[in-house]
């Protein structure tokens, strides 16, 4: 199937999607890579609030380059979202309901999409051009001192991805794999 | 003996940063253009017609093809009839990254300490292998290594029972565990013998090979076709959604190695493996 859906996602919306859907992404994402996560992760072990509400919001991992002047953003493809697989679980139980990245996740990342109706989008890792062409806007909300890295509020405009991981745990990884496997 | 300057150094550095990372290799966007008629899955064609709009955009517009534009590693080869004059070389190589880098709107991915991770705001220090070859010319080639794939590369020492075998089932191995992350259709690099950092400088230098281009020797190029067939029966395909075309080569380098040794490395490339060449 094909969807064209806004952020944020409720609980419907996600629930509805299924791995191997194609889905174009509109509205407002938060862009976070590895330190963003560790920072945000020291805030909720001390018990402070994170820099947004996160509840119904999706998580880019995304560390774009810089923009050149008159551009919004310079490339801005995904990251390999496994190595935000041990912040990931905490931040789905506290209502994150969508995450886009690249590559495999954690049974610890699908337990917790499961239990709290989340979703897992991929996009074309390497693609950073192309997709930059569908932000729209971007600001800087959190953490400049990270640089390339700092937590951001992107707007995405038809931002294409597939569900690669869907709220009943289907991987469209594990999936395919099996589909094209041979003997060699 | 002829006499060349580090400022030729430096300009040529900062020019291949941004070729590196705008320009697509032919041989990669070949590559990729075929992989279109062999790929079997629909999903799988998608995805490469995508690489190839993505290289057309960034081509154009002058947008890196990936954010990620790497740790630069450079390899130098110098003439040893030539002298450098007028500043330090590895000075040189670092000023010719940190202008590139900013010129070109590169991210500054390099943090100055693994354990601290402090961004170092300029992409240096760069990776710079020397060699000492013939001639009085230097040749610089720059890589920008992305780190998705770096990070699913991986070294093993076998033992020489092993085998070929044992060769094949490693790399394979490794390939299949990277699943989707390296962004495949990947480029696998193989270094085969010397010591542990000979066969993974090997496996890196690999991957700077034209696709198409095979090892010379006969058996290490049955061998490179022989890893293709099973890497690409592995089902992982382009963008590791499935699919029949997971790697565009595989690029085999062997170097000597001791009696009791069988080092085997493997440095993985992603879709667009980047790289430039200057001769100065």
């Amino acid at each position: 199937m094909e969807y064209r859906i806004r952020t944020p996602l409720d609980e419907y919306t996600a629930g509805m999607l299924r791995a191997g859907d194609v889905v174009y992404i509109s509205g407002t994402v938060f862009g976070a890579r590895d330190a963003a996560h560790k920072k945000m992760s020291d805030l909720i072990a001390s018990g402070c609030d994170l820099p947004f509400d996160i509840r119904g919001q999706v998580i880019y991992y995304v560390g774009p380059c810089p923009a050149r002047a008159g551009m919004v953003i310079g490339s801005a493809g995904p990251t390999t979202s496994s190595r935000m697989d041990i912040y990931a679980p905490r931040l789905i139980r506290m209502g994150l309901r969508g995450m886009i990245g690249k590559g495999l996740r954690s049974s610890e990342v699908k337990d917790a999409m499961k239990c709290c109706k989340a979703v897992y989008f991929a996009a074309v890792g390497g693609a950073g051009a192309l997709l930059a062409e569908r932000i729209s806007a971007q600001s800087i909300i959190a953490f400049p001192e990270l640089g390339p890295e700092a937590l951001r509020k992107l707007t995405l405009v038809e931002f294409p991805t597939v569900v690669a991981i869907d709220s009943i745990g289907t991987d469209i990884y594990e999936k395919g794999r099996e589909l094209y496997h041979c003997e060699g | 003996m002829r006499i060349i300057s580090a400022i030729e150094i430096t300009n040529a550095v900062e020019r291949l940063c941004i070729e590196a990372n705008y320009i697509i290799a032919p041989d990669m966007e070949n590559g990729i253009e075929q992989a279109i008629g062999d790929e079997k899955s629909p999903t799988g064609r998608e995805i490469l017609r995508q690489l190839l709009q993505n290289a057309s955009v960034a081509r154009e517009k002058s947008i890196p093809l990936c954010q990620d534009t790497g740790m630069a590693v450079v390899f130098a080869d110098i003439g040893q009839d030539l002298h450098i004059e007028g500043g330090e070389m590895t000075r040189a190589i670092n000023e010719g990254i940190r202008r590139g880098y900013r010129r070109g709107y590169l991210r500054d991915s390099i943090v100055s300490d693994p354990l601290n991770r402090v961004n170092t705001g300029d992409n240096t220090p760069s990776v710079i292998h020397y060699d000492i070859v013939e001639g009085d010319h230097l040749k610089l080639v720059l890589m920008s290594k992305g780190f998705g794939s770096e990070n699913t590369s991986a070294l093993k020492m076998l033992k020489p029972s092993d085998g070929t075998e044992g060769v094949l089932d490693f790399v394979t191995e490794t390939v299949s565990k990277a699943g989707p992350d390296p962004c495949p259709p990947i480029i696998v690099g193989v270094g085969l013998g010397g010591t542990m950092e000979k066969a993974a400088l090997l496996a890196k230098k690999s991957l700077l090979r034209k696709i198409g281009v095979h090892n010379t020797d006969p058996e290490i190029c049955i061998l490179e076709d022989r890893l293709l067939r099973r890497i690409n029966c592995l089902g992982i395909g382009p963008g590791g959604l499935g699919g029949t075309v997971t790697a565009l080569a595989v690029n085999i380098e062997i170097f000597p190695t001791h009696i009791a040794g069988l080092p085997v490395a493997v440095n993985i490339g992603c879709h667009s493996t980047r790289h430039a060449e200057a001769i100065l």
